[in-house]
C-alpha cells in the first residue's frame, strides 16, 4: 500500500500528541499507508511513539535535533521535504495550524506540488473538501501537480484507532542556513486554562456583545464548566475587552467544529459564522426573536441571557448530582 | 528603509459571496470588492515603521484592473506609491502560482521589510509569507501582534494560543500581521486627494519576466472540481422564555445525550 507521510504536532506542554495529530492519521487512511513524522527537539519522540502507533502509524520518522524547535517553521519543512524526496510519499498530511499550514506552503514550493488548506474530508481517489465563504459554500478540490499536500482542519474526522507497528526510524537532521534565519527567542504562555482547548473541545460556550461586561463573563464560564466546555467570544466582546483575543471565535479569530456550540448574547455575525457554522448541533440563547444566529441554531431560547444561562448552569449541575 | 505591503482585493466579507460556475473560481467581477481587511493592518504598520524610520512604503498588489480601489484605499492611507501586477492570464492562479507571481514583483523592488495581512477573507490560506519567504530566501515573520525594527534586525511577537512566540530575524525580511498589531487609520480628505497624485506603476507578466503558460486556471497546481451551497439545516427549534427557558434548553440537550 502506498506511503501517507503524516506530520504528528505535538502538545505544546510537552505531553503527548494534540488530537488533530490522531485525527490527520485517521484521515491520512483513506488514500494509503500512515507514516508518522516527529519534528522536535532530541527526546520528542519516546513519549508519543505509542500513540502514534495505535492510531495507524506503520513506521514513525523521526528527526531530534535542537535546531527543529529553535528556528521557526522552515526547519521542519527543510526535512519533511527531504522525507519526500526519498520516501516519494502518496501525500503528505499535516494538522492545520498556523505553523501545519505554512510548513504545508513551504513544502509545496521545495517539492514543486501543489497544496490545499484546511480540508475537511480526504476521499480514497485525493478530493479533498473545503468549506469557503464563512462556511456558506462547500467546494471539493483537487492537487494536480506533485505530491499531494493536505493541511487537515481539527474536528472534521472522528479519530479511529488503528493498531500498527509504529516501527521507529531515524532521520538524519542537517539544516541549510536559509532554515535556520528566524530564531523563537522565547515561548510565552500568558493566559493558562484548566479548560479544554477551545479548537479541540467537544463543546463550546460562546460569549457575545449582549454579555455586557467582563465581570458577567463569569455566567459564560460557569455554564462551560457544567459541561467540561471551552469558553469562546464574539469579536464584539473582545474588542469591548470583557474577554481576551485568545478565545474569539470568527473569521478572524479560532475556526471551531465541536459536537455543541452555544452563542450567548452573539448576533450571529457574517464573520463569527465563518467560525462556528461547521459546528455539529448549534444552540443560542438571545433576547432579540430576529437575531440571525437563530437562522443556524438547533435549538434557540428567545429571553435574557442573564436569567436563561444561571438557571441552565443550575439544572445541569443538578442533573449531574 | 523601503517597505513594501501586499494588498489584495477580495469580495466583502460581510457581504453574499460566490464562485463562478463558470471555472469555479472566485466571482470577482460581480462581487461587493474592498480591500482585504486585514490588509488594512499592515499598511498601518508599514507607516508607523516609516514614520519611525524614513523612507518609502510601496503598495504591490497582483490582481485584476477593478483592483485599483484597494490600491487607492491604500495610498489614501498614507502609502506613497504603488506596483499594480494585471495580466489576464494570471486568473484562475493557485496560491503556488500567485506567490511566483508577487515574487518577482518583489525582486524589481527594493526592500527591507515586506508586510502583509495575516490572512486574505475570500481563500483564508494564511500562506503567502511564507511561500514569498521560501522563493526569496529571506526570514518568514509571520502573524504579528506586535514588530519592532532596530539596527538591520525585526523583532517580531507571533500571537499563538495562550500566548506568543518571540521572534528574531535579520532584515530583509517578511512579516504578516493579526488585527491585533494596531488600529489602522482612516484616510483623511487630504489623504484622498493626495492618492490621485500618487503614481502607480501597472505590470504585466511579460513585464516581470514570467511565462504565461506557467500561471492560470489551465496549470494551477490544484483545482477546484465543483462546490455546492451548504446543505441548508433543518428548521430548528426556537422557544421564547416565559420562565421555563433553560428547563426546556437542558430537556433539549439531554435529548441529544450532551447532559
Ligand atoms: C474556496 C477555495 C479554496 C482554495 N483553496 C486553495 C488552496 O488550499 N491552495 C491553493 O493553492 N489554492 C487554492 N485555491 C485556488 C484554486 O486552487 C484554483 O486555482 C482557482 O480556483 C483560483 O482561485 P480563485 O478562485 O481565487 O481565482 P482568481 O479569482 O482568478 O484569483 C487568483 C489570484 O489571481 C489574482 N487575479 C485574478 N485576476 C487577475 C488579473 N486579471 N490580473 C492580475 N491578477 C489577477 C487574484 O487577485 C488572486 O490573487 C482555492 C480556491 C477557492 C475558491
Ligand atoms: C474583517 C472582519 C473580521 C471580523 N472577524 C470577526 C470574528 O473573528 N469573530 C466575530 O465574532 N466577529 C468578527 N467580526 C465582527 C462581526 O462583524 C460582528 O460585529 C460581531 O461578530 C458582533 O459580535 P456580537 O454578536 O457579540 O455583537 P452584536 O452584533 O452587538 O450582538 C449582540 C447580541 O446580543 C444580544 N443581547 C444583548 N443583550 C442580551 C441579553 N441580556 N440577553 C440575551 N441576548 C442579548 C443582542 O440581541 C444581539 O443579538 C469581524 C468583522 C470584520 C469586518
Amino acid at each position: 500500500m502506498a506511503e501517507v507521510l503524516v506530520l504528528a504536532e505535538l502538545n505544546p506542554a510537552g505531553d503527548g500528541v494534540r488530537k488533530t495529530t490522531l485525527e490527520a492519521l485517521t484521515a491520512a487512511r483513506a488514500l494509503g499507508e500512515p507514516s508518522a513524522v516527529v519534528l522536535g527537539a532530541p527526546g520528542t519522540a519516546a513519549s508519543v511513539r505509542n500513540q502514534l502507533a495505535e492510531y495507524g502509524a506503520a513506521t514513525v520518522y523521526v528527526a531530534e535535533a535542537p535546531e527543529v524547535d529553535e528556528y521557526l517553521v522552515a526547519p521542519k519543512a527543510e526535512v519533511l521535504a527531504q522525507l519526500v524526496q526519498e520516501k516519494s510519499p502518496a501525500a503528505v498530511v499535516i494538522p492545520s495550524s498556523p505553523e501545519g499550514k505554512e510548513i504545508a506552503g513551504r513544502l509545496a514550493i521545495k517539492t514543486n506540488s501543489g497544496f490545499l488548506t484546511d480540508v475537511t474530508e480526504i476521499a480514497a481517489d485525493g478530493t479533498a473538501t473545503q468549506v469557503a465563504f464563512a462556511g456558506a459554500t462547500i467546494v471539493h478540490s483537487k492537487v494536480t501537480t506533485g505530491t499531494p499536500i493536505y493541511t487537515l482542519r481539527g474536528n472534521s474526522v472522528t479519530p479511529e484507532p488503528a493498531p500498527a507497528a509504529g516501527t521507529e526510524q531515524p532521520v538524519a537532521v542537517s539544516l541549510s542556513d536559509q532554515a535556520k534565519q528566524v530564531r523563537v527567542v522565547e515561548r510565552v504562555v500568558e493566559q493558562k486554562s484548566t479548560r479544554p482547548e477551545l479548537t479541540e473541545a467537544a463543546i463550546v460556550v460562546s460569549g457575545g456583545r449582549g454579555v455586557a461586561s467582563a465581570e458577567n463573563f463569569s455566567i459564560i464560564e460557569a455554564l462551560a464548566d457544567s459541561l467540561g466546555a471551552a469558553v469562546g467570544a464574539s469579536r464584539a466582546a473582545v474588542d469591548s475587552g470583557f474577554y481576551p483575543h485568545t478565545f474569539q471565535v470568527g473569521q478572524t479569530g479560532k475556526t471551531v467544529s465541536p459536537q455543541l456550540y452555544i452563542a450567548v448574547g452573539i448576533s450571529g455575525a457574517i464573520q463569527h459564522r465563518a467560525g462556528m457554522q461547521t459546528s455539529k448541533t448549534i444552540v443560542a440563547i438571545n433576547k432579540d426573536p430576529e437575531a440571525p444566529i437563530f437562522e443556524l441554531a438547533d435549538f434557540g431560547v428567545v429571553g435574557d441571557l442573564n436569567t436563561v444561562v444561571p438557571a441552565a448552569t443550575e439544572q445541569i449541575t443538578a442533573r449531574k448530582g | 528603509m523601503n517597505i513594501v505591503v501586499l494588498v489584495k482585493q477580495v469580495p466583502d466579507s460581510g457581504s453574499e459571496r460566490k464562485l463562478d460556475p463558470a471555472d469555479n473560481t472566485v466571482a470577482r467581477a460581480s462581487a461587493d470588492n474592498v480591500i482585504n481587511e486585514m490588509d488594512e493592518y499592515a499598511i498601518e504598520e508599514a507607516l508607523l515603521v516609516r514614520d519611525r524610520e524614513g523612507g518609502e512604503v510601496t503598495v504591490l498588489t497582483v490582481g485584476p484592473d477593478s483592483a485599483t480601489d484597494a490600491i487607492r484605499k491604500a495610498l489614501s492611507m498614507g502609502a506613497d506609491k504603488a506596483v499594480h501586477v494585471s495580466d489576464p492570464a494570471i486568473h484562475g492562479s493557485c496560491a503556488v502560482q500567485t506567490s511566483a507571481v508577487i515574487a518577482a514583483a518583489l525582486s524589481q523592488l527594493e526592500y527591507d521589510l515586506v508586510l502583509c495581512g495575516a490572512e486574505a477573507t475570500d481563500a483564508q490560506l494564511s500562506v503567502m509569507p511564507a511561500l514569498l519567504a521560501e522563493r526569496l530566501g529571506i526570514p518568514q515573520l509571520s502573524g504579528a501582534r506586535k514588530l519592532t525594527v532596530e539596527g538591520g534586525t525585526a523583532k517580531v511577537e507571533r500571537q499563538t494560543d495562550g500566548g506568543y512566540w518571540a521572534l528574531e530575524a535579520p532584515l530583509p525580511a517578511i512579516v504578516s500581521t493579526w488585527d491585533t498589531i494596531n488600529e489602522p487609520r482612516y484616510p483623511s480628505f487630504k489623504g484622498i486627494m493626495a492618492a490621485k497624485k500618487k503614481p502607480v506603476e501597472t505590470k504585466t507578466l511579460a513585464d516581470l519576466g514570467i511565462d504565461p503558460s506557467t500561471v492560470g486556471l489551465a496549470s494551477a497546481t490544484s483545482q477546484v472540481l465543483d462546490f455546492a451551497g451548504r446543505p441548508p439545516k433543518g428548521e430548528g427549534v426556537k422557544v421564547p422564555d416565559e420562565g421555563d427557558g433553560a428547563q426546556k434548553l437542558v430537556e433539549y440537550l439531554a435529548s441529544q445525550k450532551i447532559v
